[in-house]
């Protein structure tokens, strides 16, 4: 099937926006022609269910393929294995509360909802954070970020077969997590981004434990690049594999590696700057191909990228508050209970009915590394938002998966799960 | 007794029937338990290697450095709850775990693990004043029945999928009958190099062949007569690449492709058989390790070194070489990717297969030079040329056909599926 002439960019204020109308066209297969296909007796397919218990589904993914021989011809990717109704729970709760929710939603990368979520709370209740909040939210990003590429990189290597990899990406995600514990005191679920800056100031000697890290990584990522990036089984087995172009990204609202490997440049934090990205130098990287193996180059430079970032990062970490001073919003040091009335009303009242959010309806996005994480939120004026929903990008990005499986091996889908790089917890929500 | 059966001097020799069926007796009990603690070592090995390779610990809880490991395995397996699936084809899922294992077991049957073969010995050792060889049985067949034994292994894997009645090992079993199937031509091809230099299928033959001096490197000194040198490094690459392949071992590993299909033909068994699948696969690693060390690089032959006596140095020489090839072997599952199928395909049929035919054809035309006593310059170049010119021609036209098919293809799959 012909594909569409690509969309033309239009700019919208000061940001760069494609628009369409017919997201059908550009699809390989509609839902319309996938239910007009029939077979007949003689046919000798085979409908094999790929999960939710398969060692390389990532969780409880079940991906229904139809198998003509080795050869995939149909897939249907199911969900809702992993459903716990997070976002229905996240209306029950108070804002201060809702970071605990949300944090289990993408648990490899745990801060990019606290922070969507945060931003969105903040805009409702229009403070600003702390310049250090900032750039305290900004680095643990980046360390997430590194951390949940590195999770990639483990995983796609052990589905393509290298499983010593595995232990390879888990071993330098350890770092990066030794790290998140010392400072937030969890390895992940972390609920250190809240409403109003960051629960608590970074621990003396952080510079010299972000260093060792990000001094050591450069070494280990040269490494993988021996070991796999010009491995020619490994080349073979990404190159032209789950290919995917830009028309089909954006028509079904891809975002992330996996849009980018497409060659289109589409980075929140480029594109619609949020935090101070607008402050620190870095590339977007983009693929030619759009195929598996763009998807893991991508990753593994963004680990690169990151690494610049926080470099940048430690000179500019400005000093001052972690946190904003809004009695309203921030709960009063523990000493100034015991000797101020007010601070102890404060303190009561924000842990247990929690603090009122002005009526209003608000959506933050932000660049986590599967892509868009944003967060849409309603507010009717009470303690409690009145509808929370997270835009998962692991949701969205699943959408893509029959397209890139159309006619490839099954041992090509595992390949194509695993560049997908979805996480269930943030696909079911 | 009839020497049909056997070359072995000890049925050839005037000992009486008794002592002969003692020896051959001592002989079964040392090559069944010598496999078996070995394929225990080679397990515990691996793990221990490949943790190392992975920055892990491994095993260490059961006996010194974790030994025991997989006697403790062995023993948990065997009081597990035998499974068999409802859907299966219970006498073929019963069956095809022996299927896998008795060939594997009957393999090592004809590897000389010992013998003193330095200094021009024949590689007999003498046991109560009967000289005999030291493998279980050296029939005339020799080699061949490593072949054919590694195709029954072939059914073992291919029943244990269908029998399951589930849809992974299905996959897995198809995926082994083709890949065994398709490996199997290019083992036996460069196998032929070997049989054209030996001129005989006897496995002692072979060794023997082997020991002593062989060319010189560059001249400064002798290297070993072994026939990965002789018959240049290519039959052997394609023997190793083939074995990897039929023994299922990564990157070949497309029958058991945990990632991808769960295991493949043991997904549906537990207990005491998926232990019998496990120790065949080690097995024969194990077995078609001394297969290639027997066939390439001269077995037990080695120098005799003193300190111990001669008889051993046949021993030490043996598992030495034999050691490198199962550390090769977990070295490429510590470092390497799987392949696809189409891929795993592609590298059997149109490389490894047309690659050992040619140096098949290659080696016999080196034979025809010495049969022939072209020995002048002229003629070698003559002839070196017609061969080389007719190799590029085959060469050609097999790219040609290549191309042609994959075409072909294309245009198909453009009128299935637009």
């Amino acid at each position: 099937m012909a594909i569409a002439d690509p969309p033309q960019d239009i700019t919208q204020g000061d940001q760069r926006v494609r628009l369409r109308d017919d997201t059908s066209a550009v699809l390989r297969l509609t839902e319309a022609q996938a239910s007009e296909l029939t077979y007949d007796d003689n046919d000798r397919r085979m409908i094999m269910n790929m999960g939710p218990q398969h060692p390389s589904t990532h969780g409880v993914l079940r991906v229904m393929l139809e198998l003509d021989g080795e050869v995939v011809r149909r897939s249907k990717p199911i969900i809702g294995y992993l459903h716990t109704g997070m976002e229905k729970t996240g209306e029950t709760l108070s804002y201060l509360q809702g970071s605990t929710n949300v944090t289990r939603m993408d648990y490899a990368a745990p801060l990019f909802s606290e922070l969507a979520f945060s931003m969105s709370t903040e805009k409702l209740l229009g403070i600003e954070v702390p310049e250090r909040a900032v750039w305290i939210r900004m680095l643990m990003c980046e360390l997430n970020r590194i951390s949940s590429h590195l999770l990639f990189q483990a995983t796609n290597g052990m589905d393509i077969g290298a499983v010593g990899m595995m232990i390879y990406g888990w071993r330098e995600r350890e770092e990066v997590l030794r790290l998140f514990e010392k400072i937030t005191g969890l390895r992940m679920n972390h609920n250190y981004i809240r409403p109003g800056g960051v629960a608590a100031d970074l621990p003396d000697g952080w510079r010299d434990d972000v260093l060792s890290i990000i001094d050591k990584l450069p070494e280990r990522l040269d490494e993988f690049d021996n070991l796999l990036t010009g491995q020619p089984i490994w080349r073979e087995r990404l190159q032209g594999v789950g290919v995917v172009n830009t028309d089909e990204c954006i028509a079904l609202g891809v975002t992330g590696p996996l849009l980018r490997s497409t060659g289109y440049a589409w980075d929140l934090r480029q594109d619609m700057p949020y935090l101070a990205y607008d402050q620190v130098d870095f590339d977007v990287l983009v693929g030619s191909y759009g195929d598996c193996f763009d998807r893991y180059a991508i990753r593994l430079n963004e680990i690169r990228e990151s690494i610049r970032i926080i470099h940048q990062i430690l000179d500019k970490m400005p000093t001052g508050d972690y946190r904003i001073q809004d009695k309203k919003v921030t709960p009063p040091p523990r000493a100034r209970i015991d000797e101020s009335m007010e601070a102890l009303i404060h303190h009561f009242k924000i842990f247990t009915e929690g603090f009122k959010v002005p009526e209003g309806e608000v959506y933050c996005a932000v660049e986590s590394p599967r892509g868009e994480v944003g967060c849409y939120m309603v507010s009717d004026g009470g303690a409690h938002p009145y509808r929370m929903h997270i835009r998962g990008p692991s949701f969205v990005n699943l959408q893509v998966m029959p397209h890139m499986m159309q006619d490839a091996m099954v041992a090509d889908a595992v390949a194509i799960i695993s560049s997908v790089d979805p996480i269930m917890g943030e696909v079911d929500r | 007794m009839p020497a049909i059966f056997s070359l072995d001097p000890l049925f050839l020799g005037d000992a009486g029937n008794l002592e002969i069926l003692a020896i051959v007796l001592a002989k079964v009990v040392i090559a069944f338990a010598g496999l078996m603690v070995s394929v225990m070592l080679m397990v515990w090995w691996e793990r221990k290697f490949i943790s190392d390779l992975q920055n892990r610990i491994g095993p260490n809880r059961a006996g010194p450095f974790g030994i025991l490991q997989t006697l403790a395995d062995g023993i948990k397996l065997f009081f597990k709850e035998d499974l068999i699936p409802d859907q299966s084809d219970r006498f073929v899922f019963k069956l095809a775990p022996y299927l896998s294992l008795v060939p594997a077991f009957l393999v090592f049957a004809v590897v000389p693990i010992g013998g003193d073969f330095s200094n021009g010995g024949d590689g007999l050792i003498s046991v109560f004043g009967n000289d005999t060889y030291v493998q279980l049985a050296d029939p005339h067949i020799g080699i061949l029945f490593v072949l054919a034994m590694s195709s029954i292994a072939v059914y073992g894997i291919m029943l244990a999928g269908w029998s399951s009645g589930s849809k992974y090992p299905l996959l897995g079993s198809v995926r082994a009958s083709a890949q065994m199937v398709s490996y199997e031509a290019a083992l036996g091809l460069a196998l032929v190099a070997v049989l054209l230099k030996t001129g005989s299928l006897s496995t002692t033959t072979i060794v023997r062949e082997q020991a002593g001096e062989g060319p010189e490197f560059l001249g400064l000194f002798p290297m070993p007569d072994w026939n990965v040198i002789v018959l240049g490094v290519v039959p052997f690459i394609i023997f190793f690449i083939a074995t990897t392949a039929e023994l299922n071992r990564p990157p070949f590993d497309l029958v058991e492709a945990e990632q991808e299909i769960v295991g493949g033909f043991h997904t549906e068994y537990s207990s005491i058989r998926f232990a019998l699948f496990f120790l065949a696969e080690f097995m024969n690693v194990v077995t078609m390790s001394a297969v290639m060390v027997t066939l390439f690089f001269g077995g037990p032959a080695g120098p005799d070194l003193g300190v111990l006596p001669a008889a051993l140095w046949g021993f030490v020489w043996f598992f030495a070489k034999l050691f490198v090839f199962l550390c090769l072997f977990i070295g490429l599952r510590g470092t390497l990717p799987r392949l696809r199928y189409d891929q795993l395909m592609d590298l059997g049929w149109k490389l490894l297969i047309p690659l050992a035919l040619g140096w098949v054809l290659f080696l016999a035309t080196l034979d025809v030079f010495s049969d022939r006593g072209w020995t002048s310059g002229g003629e070698r170049l003559v002839v070196t040329g017609v061969f080389l010119a007719a190799m590029l021609v085959f060469a050609g036209l097999l790219m040609v056909a290549i191309s042609n098919g994959k075409k072909a293809r294309e245009r198909d799959g453009e009128e299935v599926f637009g």
